[in-house]
């Protein structure tokens, strides 16, 4: 079956590509990608990997003859961080340099700073990172997880396979962890977890001082239920809790942490050694044992010239992205906006981790639910693997947005009201 | 009166003719008018620019003539913008709610309607309740009062207990760099009730106008940070020139003697302080629109110090200095980290300057106090003198 | 369930030696729960391996447990391997023939962490009583992760002959949880419970508390069961808790939520009205209220609770929690004992929340020690201070690149980074501060060019990664006194060297020449430079000197927190709040105020745990008023130096 998928694929590659080969000689205005990732400031330190991803693929793309003929141009620019400068950047993309597509943004902040200006202008764009959901533009297709293709799968691993009864949601102060635990906490409730026997705590970001924390976490233990932690404490801030529950020696056997913002890369600035067994949930790790993820990991130590260079998470994701909108663009003969978008509806790709990956209408992807461990070479070893998950974009556990649902395909819209029968708004919620 | 000021303050005539002529080429090589010479967020830089110039001309006002380094105007200027963002966000919200629940049989309760309203503003944040301070977000008067209000209570309290307290010269820099902090701290929290880290964002979304392109929209927008710049300028000149500026410039340059002599030093500090502030709400109430999103991070302590360094650069003490400082830096800065400066390549090592703005501003930042300690406003000081 | 199959074991046990059994076609029989196995479900397969008597069992589990078992892609057969390059060495369950084969043809059996640990519960019959004292001691572990009655017997049998004292120890006192929860005897019971009042551990606390589960009651009348206590509306549990409480207990009618409301009125709108009242008036809550009254009143939808009712409904009911044991005996000896534990923990809490207070200050008061000199004693405003600690935590971690060894490495580390700092800081004020003493506040902007510059030099030596910055193995873990009191190593170093430095400085300046040159220049100058002191290098040494303490510090919390180029930034507002708070000018000023906020930060978020963000807020608020009502900080200046 497998085989039979890929040669599938296959067979359609070289279809396609005979048409562009076909098409070169038309080529009126060359095809331009947009790349509206940090290369400075706090965020530099995750999109730059990003930014040198979509290089790479742009790259072997321009290899095999580009699109419809044309070469693809990228055009980098630097938002730096600073989130006001990503709706300026993005409608200098979009309005003077012109660019058909823009892969971008990490942060939440960010995508809510350049979705006006890309509903404004009908620009399109491809969000690579896992986040919280509660939102639906036209004009951005979502291929990082969404809560119910990240967290919710996780919790479930917690409750089922781990037995956790008391839950410590440990989270960076901001909108990702907040809308996360929000959702989580309801759904834990749903489960039968009692109020009390779940624990919150926000920290900022860059926290450091983590003993206190780490002793209440360990505290919780008092009543005699499994205690589990679900971290979703981002960037910096991990090395010092992770560095702290070493040196309180939590083992992963008696309180495990389970990290939706910790992938590889993070893990580079950390001695894990003390850290074996802690989990975290993606759709992607460098571990997975595919012949795809080894191509795509040997292209990536070339390309970047190190051969310590890991992959992760959000690097499938633009992978994933990117040959979707190159297959959607060979399908509808064009790059414009509102034809690709109606042929990326259904488009399928490999996944790096195996399977197919389909674009749903309401521009969410289907992706398998990985769990890893943290390995003492700072690796994570897959020990579940979930059939793939549909992104859903308004989540079924919190009451407001249960009754929400997202089609831009068939409905029209990204925010329809499944009670009452009618679109709230066809623009998303900044 | 009036000759006498423009006698005394003859930059005024020339900045106010050289503003005029360069909104005037603006508004016809813009998009709206129909020529398109300048792009739509060219406009948007430019007219951010303007207000970044207003409240440099606070900030010069603030330390250049009365001496005080204050490191928290930009928390006035955050503040002045979390104000004007409020409303629009609330009205365009309120918009969007009517117009889905228009076509119920039952006609909603005014408590459904706000409820709604605070679904769609808080949701994404995880919460649905309208928190207190929002009591006045759906009246504009009363929003734009608070641009006003807010940072001048706020400046006038915090004035008051230190200028009491005799607090100055660094310690009073900490001070408000420590306020600024607190205030961001506080943003920063989910708690507070303006959606935390995400910020207010969709500003450049005018309610009532959606029909109306950005391009006309930034356009008015330039005019109207033009029209409070000329203002501000007016203002301040004023202010600097007459008796009060000559009392105000002695408390920066012996606070002490000023104060044997009679004065009520701490009164002219409060004013000062507190005025300044003002301008510099005003000035973000009127920048946050243009640049769409306002969020904790532009309140960060380092953004008033780098409004320091504007000041600074551009020459202080002399009101078109800051001016320069802030149009100079800010625009080189978003040239050089768009990309726009042309990498050099030394053959073992290409000097990116995404990667090397910031030391070669650090570096020329160093230079200018130590080298030119009138920044570049000290060249015309050659150009007047030469005459003579 | 386990005991059962435990005297199975007994038996089978027997039997196995009589004839070697194989292990493969028992573990063939599960193949697919074993390769692929599950908490809910993998008992089954546990329970016949256990049972099969086979003497590999315990082997096998082990190296299940450890992922050290793989299973051939083509006929699903067990071995047991590790990987040799691309190979992988084979060995054979049951014959232990070894084998090297290509690792493509195996898959690796990877069972997840709650299966592990069953299967380590599994483990615990065969391990209690193993010569190896790693494996008794994991079967203890295991125990302890999931007390099951079952287990108290071959614990107790195996106690008398432990002969490490340590796993002794420890085995009685699982013994004893073990027999509070589960012993047969009452009286048993009872003493065990009694004998765990002075025992302040978590797995203490967690047997009582579950002997003293509570779940919550309704009833009209007087409460039944082993009752805990009775609880009162308005005090324990708020009105609409109560009123829901009675809802579910089917005791009550169900409110309508005024979304119902709405959705009855739509379904029932008459020739544009509802029950009388026109659609258009129904914009507001009081005539929606009376306008589904009508159709209450016609039956169509279920009457309105008014809130009167409610309040008598919940008047005419008793609240209570009873207890899920029901030997008040039982319940009573263990909340006897656990609140003379609570107690005893809450001073233990108290002692531990100093402890985390005091490292705060102490970690404050190291990144602030520097600054209390070129600010405190030179009043030289460095912005680039913050930029000194980043310096000298990448000196560390430039040094461990160079040195493997963690303890070698750290002993280079710390007088190279501050030599590294050292020369910086002599370099900058030569080249620039030296230029600016009498304009203070254009050292403050110059100070944070240089600041600016350094943090994007870092950025573009480094990238914005943070890079590890590894403590030797003698600092990882925590000093654990008890399981509340805890603290780890590395935060013990810390507060050590800031004590350490708080001496050194307090000798420099009170005890050597340098010192006293240093008083003298910063009290005057211009006479200092009269009697033959040299004010340049004077001040070119001290401001040396503070600048090469701050790369010490950076060594420190880069070996506790992070590297990255961003990590000055975290700590300069923070410590010129530290000097300034304590009182410039003198060092003790700087302890103080270091303390304060550390005190402060801790206090505050022990009474809101939740927000962290929030004390930090509260905390800078709090030290913006101190200063405006006590400028010269806690230890002020006197004298003709406190002039500014």
């Amino acid at each position: 079956m497998n085989y039979l998928n890929k040669f599938a694929v296959c067979a359609t590659a070289a279809l396609l590509g005979s048409t562009s080969m076909a098409m070169a000689q038309d080529c009126a205005d060359p095809v331009k990608v947009g790349v509206l990732h940090s290369l400075s400031g706090t965020m530099a330190i995750s999109e730059t990997t990003l930014k040198d991803t979509m290089l790479m693929l742009i790259d072997a793309q321009n290899k095999k003859g580009g699109v419809l003929g044309c070469q693809i141009e990228a055009v980098v620019v630097d938002p730096a961080s600073d989130w006001p400068l990503f709706a300026e950047k993005g409608r200098e993309l979009l309005t003077v340099n012109e660019v058909d597509v823009i892969f971008g943004s990490w942060t939440s902040v960010s995508r809510k700073s350049v979705l006006p200006v890309l509903e404004e202008l009908n620009g399109l764009m491809f969000y690579p990172v896992q986040y919280e959901g509660e939102e639906s533009s036209k004009n951005v297709f979502y291929t990082g997880a969404a809560p119910n293709q990240q967290a919710i799968p996780a919790v479930d691993y917690y409750l089922e396979e781990l037995g956790v009864e008391k839950f410590a949601l440990l989270g960076t102060d901001y909108v990702y962890p907040r809308t996360t635990n929000n959702i989580l906490q309801s759904y834990l409730m749903s489960k039968g977890i009692a109020e009390e026997d779940i624990f919150v705590n926000y920290t900022p970001f860059g926290h450091s001082d983590w003993a206190t924390i780490v002793g209440d976490v360990v505290a919780l233990g008092e009543d005699g239920k499994q205690v589990g932690v679900i971290s979703t404490i981002n960037g910096d801030a991990n090395i010092g809790f992770y560095k702290e529950l070493a040196a309180a020696n939590v083992s992963a056997d008696d309180i495990p942490v389970v990290a939706f913002s910790v992938g590889e890369e993070e893990l580079s600035g950390l001695d894990t050694s003390n850290l074996v067994g802690h989990l975290a949930a993606w759709n992607y790790f460098m571990s997975a044992d595919t012949p795809e993820n080894a191509e795509f990991i040997a292209t990536w130590k070339e390309f970047i010239g190190d051969d310590a260079r890991v992959t992760n998470d959000p690097m499938e994701a633009h992978y994933i992205g990117f040959n979707m909108w190159v297959n959607a663009v060979t399908a509808a003969g064009t790059t414009d906006v509102d034809a690709v978008r109606s042929a990326m509806y259904g488009q399928t790709f490999p996944n790096l981790t195996g399977g197919m990956a389909e674009m749903l209408p309401n521009h969410h992807l289907t992706k398998p639910v990985l769990i890893g461990e943290i390995t003492a070479e700072g690796q994570f070893d897959i020990i579940s693997q979930t059939e793939p998950v549909p992104g859903d974009a308004w989540t079924d556990f919190l009451p407001e947005s249960a009754v929400l649902t997202s089609d831009w395909k068939d409905l029209e819209c990204g925010m329809y009201n499944t009670e009452t029968k009618t679109c709230v708004q066809l623009t998303s919620n900044y | 009166m009036h000759k006498t000021f423009i006698s005394q303050n003859p930059s005024v005539l020339w900045f106010i003719g050289l503003l005029g002529l360069f909104t005037l080429a603006v508004v016809v090589g813009s998009e709206a008018t129909g020529t398109g010479l300048i792009s739509t967020s060219m406009v948007k830089t430019l007219g951010k620019t303007l207000c970044l110039c207003l409240i440099a001309i606070a900030m010069d006002v603030v330390w250049g003539y009365c001496g005080i380094l204050s490191l928290g105007h930009f928390a006035f200027f955050g503040i002045g913008g979390y104000a004007i963002g409020m409303w629009l966000m609330y009205a365009r919200t309120e918009i969007i709610v009517l117009g889905s629940l228009e076509g119920q049989v039952i006609k909603p309760t005014p408590q459904e309607i706000s409820d709604a309203i605070g679904n769609q503003i808080f949701g994404v944040v995880g919460s649905s309740e309208f928190p207190w301070l929002w009591a006045f977000a759906d009246s504009l008067f009363l929003q734009l009062l608070m641009v006003v209000l807010v940072p001048g209570l706020l400046a006038l309290v915090f004035g008051w207990l230190a200028f009491r307290s005799r607090v100055t010269g660094v310690y009073l820099s900490i001070l408000t760099q420590a306020m600024t902090l607190a205030l961001s701290l506080w943003l920063f929290q989910n708690d507070s009730g303006l959606r935390g880290n995400n910020g207010l964002s969709g500003l450049q979304n005018i309610p009532g106008y959606e029909d109306t392109s950005q391009a006309v929209i930034s356009l008015v927008f330039f005019l109207g940070s033009a029209l409070a710049l000329a203002c501000g300028y007016i203002l301040f000149a004023w202010v600097v020139s007459g008796k009060m500026g000559s009392v105000v410039q002695g408390i920066r340059d012996n606070e002490a003697r000023v104060r044997f002599l009679g004065y009520r030093v701490e009164g002219y500090k409060l004013f000062i302080f507190t005025l300044t502030a003002v301008i510099s709400g005003i000035a973000g109430a009127l920048y946050y629109p243009q640049a769409g999103i306002i969020n904790p991070a532009e309140l960060a302590p380092i953004a008033s110090i780098y409004l320091a360094v504007w000041v600074a650069i551009g020459g202080r003490g002399r009101l078109y200095g800051a001016v320069i400082g802030a149009a100079f830096v800010s625009l080189l800065s978003s040239w050089f980290t768009g990309g726009g400066a042309p990498a050099i390549n030394l053959g073992f090592y290409t000097i990116l300057w995404t990667d090397w703005w910031l030391v070669l501003l650090g570096v020329s930042f160093v230079c200018v106090t130590l080298f030119f300690p009138k920044g570049i406003g000290g060249l015309f000081d050659y150009l007047v003198r030469k005459p003579s | 369930m386990l005991r059962r199959f435990l005297t199975l074991i007994v038996f089978l046990g027997i039997a196995g030696v009589a004839q070697a059994q194989d292990l493969q076609p028992v573990l063939q029989t599960h193949a697919a729960e074993i390769a692929n196995p599950s908490r809910s479900s993998v008992s089954v397969a546990l329970e016949d391996l256990a049972a099969s008597g086979a003497p590999q069992v315990s082997d096998f589990l082990e190296q299940w447990e450890d992922k050290g078992v793989w299973q051939r892609t083509s006929d699903g057969m067990f071995f047991f391997a590790t990987e040799e390059g691309n190979d992988l060495r084979l060995r054979d369950i049951d014959t232990g023939a070894e084998t090297l084969a290509p690792k493509s043809g195996f898959s690796q059996l990877k069972p997840n962490g709650g299966v592990r640990r069953l299967i380590g519960t599994a483990l615990v019959q065969f391990q209690l009583a193993d010569p190896d004292l790693a494996r008794r001691a994991s079967a203890v572990d295991s125990i302890a992760r999931r007390p099951d009655e079952s287990q108290l017997e071959p614990l107790l049998a195996s106690v008398d002959g432990e002969p490490d004292a340590a796993l002794k120890a420890r085995k009685i006192q699982l013994a004893n949880f073990l027999s509070a929860s589960f012993a047969p005897d009452p009286n048993d019971k009872i003493d065990a419970i009694n004998s765990l009042s002075k025992d302040t551990s978590i797995e203490a606390r967690a047997v009582l508390n579950q002997i003293l589960s509570v779940k919550t009651g309704v009833s009209a009348d007087a409460p039944t069961g082993n009752v805990a206590r009775l609880l009162k509306v308005g005090r324990d549990l708020s009105q609409e808790a109560a009123y829901a409480q009675l809802v579910e207990a089917k005791l009550a009618p169900p409110l309508v939520p005024s979304g119902s409301i709405r959705d009855a009125l739509a379904a029932n709108v008459v020739g544009g009205k509802v029950g009388d009242i026109p659609t258009a008036q129904l914009d507001n809550q009081p005539m929606r209220e009376a306008a589904y009254a009508v159709l209450a009143g016609d039956g169509l939808v279920p009457p309105l609770v008014t809130q009167a009712e409610q309040i008598a409904a919940v008047e005419a009911h008793t609240f209570f929690e009873v207890y899920d044991e029901d030997n008040a005996a039982f319940t009573d000896a263990a909340r006897a004992a656990l609140d003379s534990i609570e107690t005893r923990v809450g001073a233990a809490q108290t002692v531990d929340l100093t402890l985390d207070a005091l490292s705060l200050a102490s970690i404050y008061f190291l990144a602030a020690i520097g600054l209390a000199i070129t600010f405190g004693v030179m009043g030289v405003i460095n912005m680039a201070h913050g930029e000194f600690i980043m310096m000298g935590a990448y000196t560390g971690y430039v040094v461990q690149q160079f040195v493997p060894d963690y303890t070698v490495s750290i002993i280079i580390a710390l007088p190279l980074a501050f030599a590294v700092t050292f020369a910086a800081g002599v370099a900058m004020e030569r080249l620039v501060i030296r230029h600016l003493y009498h304009r203070p506040l254009e050292t403050l902007l110059a100070t944070f060019g240089i600041s600016v510059a350094l943090q994007q030099l870092a950025k573009n030596i480094f990238g914005t990664q943070a890079r590890p910055l590894t403590s030797p193995g003698w600092l990882d873990g925590a000093w654990v006194f008890s399981d509340v009191i805890q603290i780890s190593y590395i935060r013990i170093a810390i507060f050590v060297l800031a004590l350490l430095f708080l001496g050194l400085i307090l000798f420099v300046l009170k005890r050597t020449r340098l010192g006293l040159e240093v008083r003298a220049v910063t009290q005057n100058p211009g006479m200092a430079a009269s009697m033959g002191i040299n004010p340049d290098r004077i001040n070119m040494l001290t401001f040396g000197l503070g600048s090469g303490i701050a790369g010490i510090a950076g060594v420190a919390i880069g070996l506790y927190a992070k590297v990255t180029s961003e990590m000055g930034a975290d700590y300069i507002v923070q410590s010129f709040m530290t000097v300034v708070v304590g009182g410039v000018g003198n060092v003790w000023g700087t302890l103080a105020g270091a303390s304060l906020i550390g005190f402060l930060q801790k206090g505050i978020e022990w009474f809101n745990p939740s927000n962290t963000l929030a004390a930090q807020t509260y905390m800078v608020l709090f030290i913006i008023l101190f200063i405006q009502f006590r400028p010269k900080g806690i230890v002020a200046q006197k004298g003709r130096a406190a002039a500014d």
